[in-house]
């Protein structure tokens, strides 16, 4: 975890560290587990069964609802996945959005809306991950697309965004703990963003990678990602070369 | 009593008696012309003691720096004396193989994987000196599928080889795509390939002069006929993590470790074993040298895998020096060729969109971070190879060949500000057809060779990796169908040629 830190260079406790393998509560019931793992093999083992229990339950959580995609179409797919992940969901020419009840059921009347375009779907909060979106990449018209707080969404889960590239508008991916800037280089390729959130991302130098967001997407407004208070401008990252001589005959 | 005396002050000090050590006659008051010099004695004592105290940890057996003359090699043990497998060479792909051996095998503790590798600092070798670069956009359909797998494992590698009570892995992926422009002479072969790619899945996009001008203003479309662009699954990252990775998950899983240089190989020839038929030989011992010492180690094996990298072709050569009698060895076309890599610095380049570009002319940049680094070279024409004895640096050849080329196709770097740094490395050039080399050897049937991919063995590394241990333990590979790159082709005269070769 330290070491993952150090790569990465982040300066304050400010911004909330990616989830550990060995899941995110950390009570003092897995901190000890975790330190008897270091001196017994049985238990390492175990920790390492755990693990791969977790991940089961998350690629189960975010599987592709295929049958429902050849059923009824995409859109009500798309929609019926994000409901069961805890999430909301608008179509196109309505003004409410549509989401799971407290026990996680939908009602049918998703159903009803075979041939109607997703336009808005917000997933904040929920376990998506990369095999998630398959449910996603085939909408057209989505327009806005709220990401924040899900802490299994990464730089290669927004490298599949471009598909999204001629309708999407609205983005949020706040507070998501795996997103760096390199994953921020790859919405270049969503030309029509008017919105973007990019608050309480873990990178370094936060004022410069928003100039280069601004620059990047010149019609989109870039929220949250603000240098901090008393902050002096800081120099870029050198190599970790001592000033080299410039180049000659140049 | 000491942490009373570090404070500066003996909480104690003994009546009477003059500062001296001497001990002596008790004199009636003390003579004090200078501060007592008992409390000195006492105030340096707690910092002696505990320079003493790191001294002799220091020469402990387990610290790093420690001799012990009891036990010389405790850092660095000899390999042993028997093996299952033994893989030459410490690179990406060794360690591939090694991980994907243990992974696979069908009982625990199964077979016994030794690595040896020459050089633990990795000096010389390619994976670490490598750009970091992955991508799909190959001609042939093999390289395609092994990158696409690889991506897969890397996007996947916490659940591969994440060991408990570590951090998660991190190799800092940047999923920017790779751009390749093409003028009218190479745009056939850019949409035959672009074709091929995406029958495999992978998401290219073709882009017209002025759509990529849309994309990239700061691109001078200048004799670009064609360009295509890696959607998904394409960019690059961190060679070092990933061979770290792998080489601790390898270990864990129980793979040993050894550092030393194999020099030849002990086999069964025609010569010395009745029976065998001629031409063909089979390793039994592989003759270890240990670092830093004449003293050679024979390891009984059962499987060589030679992933020496650039070296493989001039291992199997001097491994095979003595065995010459019956055993004619064909040589193996894997030699090392130098290439260069420079980093500058243009504060007014391309922003962060920029994604791996390689030019008509064969020239490619990247962008380093997001300080407005950037790293770049070309590969030398065929004919003015570089010198391969060392890993020095050729500045002209960025002032002549490279620089002009990539401000020509982005006018920001007319502006270039100063080269930073320059480093050199090897590629494991494959001199017949620059495609990886994957299969046992045709007239040592148990030396497996794995090498010679020619710039993207980095790349492919986690699928080729996996595709040898297939090989290895099952006969066959369900994943990809690698049979077009078995060594025997280097023989022979038709080339396996990849067009998209950086």
């Amino acid at each position: 975890m330290a070491a993952a830190l150090a790569i990465r260079g982040l300066r304050g406790g400010r911004i909330p560290p990616p989830p550990h393998p060995t899941g995110p509560r950390r009570g003092a019931a897995s901190g000890a587990l975790q330190r008897l793992g270091e001196w017994f093999y049985e238990v390492e083992v175990v920790l390492g069964w755990a693990e791969r229990l977790r991940r089961r339950r998350l690629r189960r959580k975010n599987a592709h609802y295929s049958f429902i995609q050849s059923l009824h179409g995409h859109n009500v797919a798309a929609a019926c996945f994000a409901m069961s992940c805890g999430g909301r969901v608008r179509f196109e020419g309505q003004q409410r959005w549509l989401c799971a009840d407290s026990r996680g059921r939908w009602s049918p009347e998703v159903l009803q809306f075979h041939h109607v375009p997703v336009v808005a779907v917000d997933l904040s909060g929920s376990q998506l991950t990369y095999d998630g979106l398959d449910n996603f990449v085939l909408l057209t018209k989505l327009q806005h697309l709220d990401l924040s707080g899900c802490p299994h969404v990464d730089d290669w889960a927004l490298g599949r965004l471009h598909v999204f590239g001629d309708s999407l508008q609205e983005l949020s991916v706040a507070r998501c703990p795996r997103v760096t800037e390199r994953g921020l280089a790859t919405l270049h390729q969503l030309p029509k963003l008017r919105c973007l959130d990019v608050g309480g991302l873990a990178v370094q130098s936060p004022g410069l990678l928003r100039i280069l967001l601004e620059e990047m997407l010149p019609q989109c407004r870039v929220l949250g990602m603000e240098m901090e208070e008393g902050d002096p401008p800081e120099a870029p990252p050198e190599l970790g070369q001592p000033p080299p001589p410039s180049v000659t005959a140049l | 009593m000491l942490r009373a005396v570090r404070g500066g002050r003996a909480v104690w000090a003994p009546r009477g008696g003059s500062g001296s050590g001497s001990g002596g006659a008790k004199l009636g008051r003390p003579l004090r012309t200078a501060a007592p010099q008992r409390s000195d004695i006492f105030r340096e004592l707690g910092p002696r003691l505990s320079r003493l105290g790191q001294a002799l940890r220091g020469q402990l057996p387990e610290s790093e720096g420690a001799w012990n003359s009891l036990r010389p090699h405790q850092n660095s043990p000899p390999p042993p004396e028997r093996a299952d497998v033994v893989v030459v060479g410490g690179g990406v792909l060794g360690w591939s193989v090694a991980y994907w051996l243990k992974t696979l095998e069908n009982r625990r503790h199964g077979m016994r994987v030794v690595v040896v590798e020459r050089d633990p600092t990795y000096s010389q070798a390619s994976t670490v000196l490598s750009v970091g670069g992955i991508r799909q956009q190959f001609s042939l359909p093999e390289n395609i599928r092994l990158s696409l797998q690889s991506a897969t494992f890397l996007r996947t590698i916490n659940e591969h080889l994440w060991v408990p009570n570590e951090p998660p892995i991190d190799i800092q992926f940047q999923p920017s795509g790779y751009l390749f422009l093409a003028s009218e002479h190479g745009a056939a072969t850019l949409e035959a390939g672009v074709k091929v790619q995406r029958e495999e899945g992978a998401k290219v996009a073709l882009l017209s002069p002025s759509q990529l001008k849309a994309k990239f203003p700061w691109i001078n479309t200048e004799n670009v006929a064609v360009a295509s662009y890696g959607l998904e699954n394409e960019g690059w990252f961190d060679p070092w993590s990933l061979l770290n990775a792998f080489r601790r998950k390898a270990m864990s899983l129980g793979v040993y470790s050894c550092v030393g240089e194999v020099t030849s190989f002990v086999a069964d020839t025609a010569d010395n074993t009745p029976g065998m038929p001629r031409g063909v030989g089979r390793v039994k011992y592989v003759n270890v040298r240990l670092p830093d010492s004449p003293e050679q180690q024979p390891v009984s094996c059962a499987i060589v895998v030679a992933a020496a990298g650039a070296w493989t072709g001039k291992l199997l050569d001097s491994a095979t020096a003595g065995l010459q009698g019956s055993l004619t060895l064909r040589r193996l076309p894997i030699e090392p060729r130098k290439r260069y890599v420079y980093v500058w610095h243009c504060p007014g380049g391309p922003g962060l969109e920029t994604p791996f570009l390689i030019d008509t002319s064969g020239a490619y940049f990247r962008r380093e971070g997001i300080a407005g680094n950037y790293l770049g070279s070309m590969s030398p024409p065929e004919g003015r190879e570089p010198d391969v004895g060392n890993l020095e640096v050729d500045h002209d050849f960025f002032q002549e060949e490279v620089w002009p080329r990539l401000a020509h196709r982005v006018p920001a770097f007319r502006s270039l500000k100063q080269v930073k740094s320059a480093w050199a490395g090897y590629y494991d050039y494959n001199a017949f057809d620059q495609n990886g080399v994957l299969g046992p050897h045709p007239q040592l049937p148990n030396v497996f060779v794995l090498g010679g991919f020619s710039g993207h063995g980095l790349q492919q590394s986690p699928a080729a990796g996996r595709v040898a241990a297939e090989l290895l333990l099952h006969g066959s590979c369900a994943a990809v169908d690698v049979g077009r790159l078995a060594p025997g082709r280097l023989w022979g005269s038709e080339p396996l040629l990849e067009a998209a070769i950086v």
